[in-house]
């Protein structure tokens, strides 16, 4: 089979352009015209980080791994009934304020992949950005609120361990 | 030719001169602003460009007049004030100069000047004092540098495109841009008047050359040197702000609309249409309404060409410095010399 003569790369170079220029008027550009359509994002897109107020026990271990330290945790222990009639009180600790910073995360996970009681999810909604930085401290209520936007956990891999 | 029933003043010529010049200038500069680099930039990147301001993003161009005009007219401490402030203006005033040779019709023009290619190749290096004062009163490493790279390259591309010109002037026989017009337009190839005889036939290698150097003199890439972001901000232009920013930037792309004019009636037979056609034999008995017709032929063709350097301008990465002088004082101007040996030849022996 003969060689196709050789283009030079200076006339392919300008063929790409045009070509690309000719899908664009013909078949529409591969971006979307954002407020008025919308891309769905990925299911597990990092978007923002919701908070499930019941299981957060004030441990501090997403406030102590951020590495911008832009989450704030306030808590104070209380007396809890006991367990069994007749027990002693017990002592929990109860969530006073949770804060995260938006104008400072950076969006790694590192506080979803610590949190030991499943308190911390992803969720992919993005649209929050406010016209002052200082609307970007969430707390708690409005961390609450992101749980509704979270996707259902995907299944287990079979034989693993349910917790 | 035109005979008007009421006579002009020569205040109102002036005037109507002004007005000309301001919409021969500032018409093509939207024009490729919106067309090439707002929307055919971006569907080579498969993007849809501006779309909110106006349909398809049509008043965008005012959106972002309006947005420079408010912005502060900021100067660096250290410049030198009033050179620095009148470097963007210098640089547009060549534009203005350069558009008063140029014929749109067979009366329709700023002025019949005898060595009209003369004077727009000498008035197009006015730019290059702006540009370099632009850089020099800046009073920063970036400004300094682009405008010593912007010095070097324009005084560099500037013989290749005189030399590429010499061609087409031996060939026409005269310096005047109206009578080119008419010896491409009232020429025959070989005997047979039907197209007339464009210059870009006998003059290919010629034309390259000038649109290469234009190109070059253009600052645009792949000749953007002077300007190249990643080493230098923004070249000569880091420091200003606002509308003095706008003015460069107005320059840049009038300045390439005006030669996309310029080779258009150098190479590609100006606002003419063969004079055959219609039985035309000189510019006097050319019909009136070639006045009107002839802006709208420039207007077109003026377009095909600035899509071809905006074309290249997106297509090609940025040349290495020694690359780019390399390729003007070792081929473009050997190049450009033989050209004109041999149309000077031709030109003697037929």
């Amino acid at each position: 089979m003969p060689d196709k003569p050789k283009v030079p790369g200076l006339f392919k170079g300008l063929g790409v352009t045009l070509g690309i220029l000719k899908d664009t008027v013909v078949d529409g550009a591969n971006t979307v015209q954002y407020p008025h359509e919308k891309e769905a994002p990925p299911i597990r897109a990092r978007g923002v980080i919701a908070l499930h107020e019941g299981n957060c026990t004030a441990c501090m271990l997403c406030a102590r791994s951020c590495p911008d330290w832009c989450i704030y945790i306030e808590g104070h222990k209380q007396l809890a009934p006991p367990r069994r009639a007749g027990g002693k009180p017990r002592q929990v600790n109860h969530l006073d304020r949770f804060d995260i910073d938006y104008a400072l995360c950076m969006y790694c996970g590192i506080c979803v992949e610590v949190c030991p009681f499943d308190a911390l999810f992803w969720s992919p909604e993005y649209e929050y950005s406010e016209p002052k930085i200082a609307d970007l401290l969430h707390d708690k209520e409005k961390l609450g609120e992101w749980m509704e936007t979270v996707p259902e956990a995907p299944e287990l891999e079979a034989g693993a361990q349910k917790k | 030719m035109i005979q008007l029933a009421i006579e002009i003043p020569y205040w109102g010529q002036s005037l109507l001169r002004v007005l000309g010049g301001l919409v021969a200038v500032l018409l093509p500069a939207g024009a490729i602003v919106y067309l090439f680099l707002f929307k055919m930039m971006s569907f080579m990147q498969s993007r849809l460009g501006p779309m909110e301001a106006g349909p398809y993003g049509s008043l965008q161009l005012v959106a972002e007049v309006g947005k420079w005009m408010q912005k502060e007219d900021l100067a660096p401490d250290a410049a030198d004030k009033s050179i620095f402030k009148i470097a963007p203006i210098v640089v547009l005033l060549s534009t203005f100069l350069l558009v008063v040779v140029i014929p749109f019709g067979p009366d329709a023009l700023f002025t019949d000047f005898e060595v009209g290619i003369f004077y727009a190749l000498a008035v197009a290096s006015i730019s290059v004092l702006g540009i370099l004062i632009a850089g020099w009163a800046s009073a920063s490493k970036y400004s300094l540098l682009g405008g010593l790279r912007a010095a070097g390259q324009l005084i560099a591309y500037e013989l290749p495109m005189v030399l590429a010109v010499i061609g087409v002037v031996i060939q026409a026989g005269t310096m005047n841009l109206q009578q080119i017009v008419v010896a491409q337009n009232t020429g025959e190839i070989f005997g047979w008047g039907g197209i007339g005889n464009p210059y870009i036939f006998t003059q290919f290698i010629g034309f390259l050359i000038f649109m290469i150097a234009v190109q070059a003199e253009l600052t645009q890439a792949p000749f953007d040197m002077p300007i190249a972001e990643s080493e230098l901000v923004s070249g000569y232009m880091t420091e200003y702000s606002g509308f003095r920013f706008l003015i460069f930037f107005i320059a840049e792309f009038a300045t390439a609309g005006v030669f996309a004019l310029l080779a258009s009636v150098l190479f590609l037979g100006g606002w003419g249409i063969p004079f055959d056609w219609f039985g035309w034999t000189t510019v006097d008995s050319v019909d009136n309404w070639m006045n009107i017709g002839g802006p709208l032929i420039m207007f077109t063709k003026m377009l095909v060409l600035t899509f071809i350097i905006m074309w290249v301008r997106f297509s090609f990465p940025r040349f290495r410095e020694d690359q780019l002088q390399t390729f003007a004082w070792k081929v473009l101007i050997p190049l450009a010399l033989a050209n004109t040996a041999v149309t000077a030849i031709f030109k003697v022996v037929f």
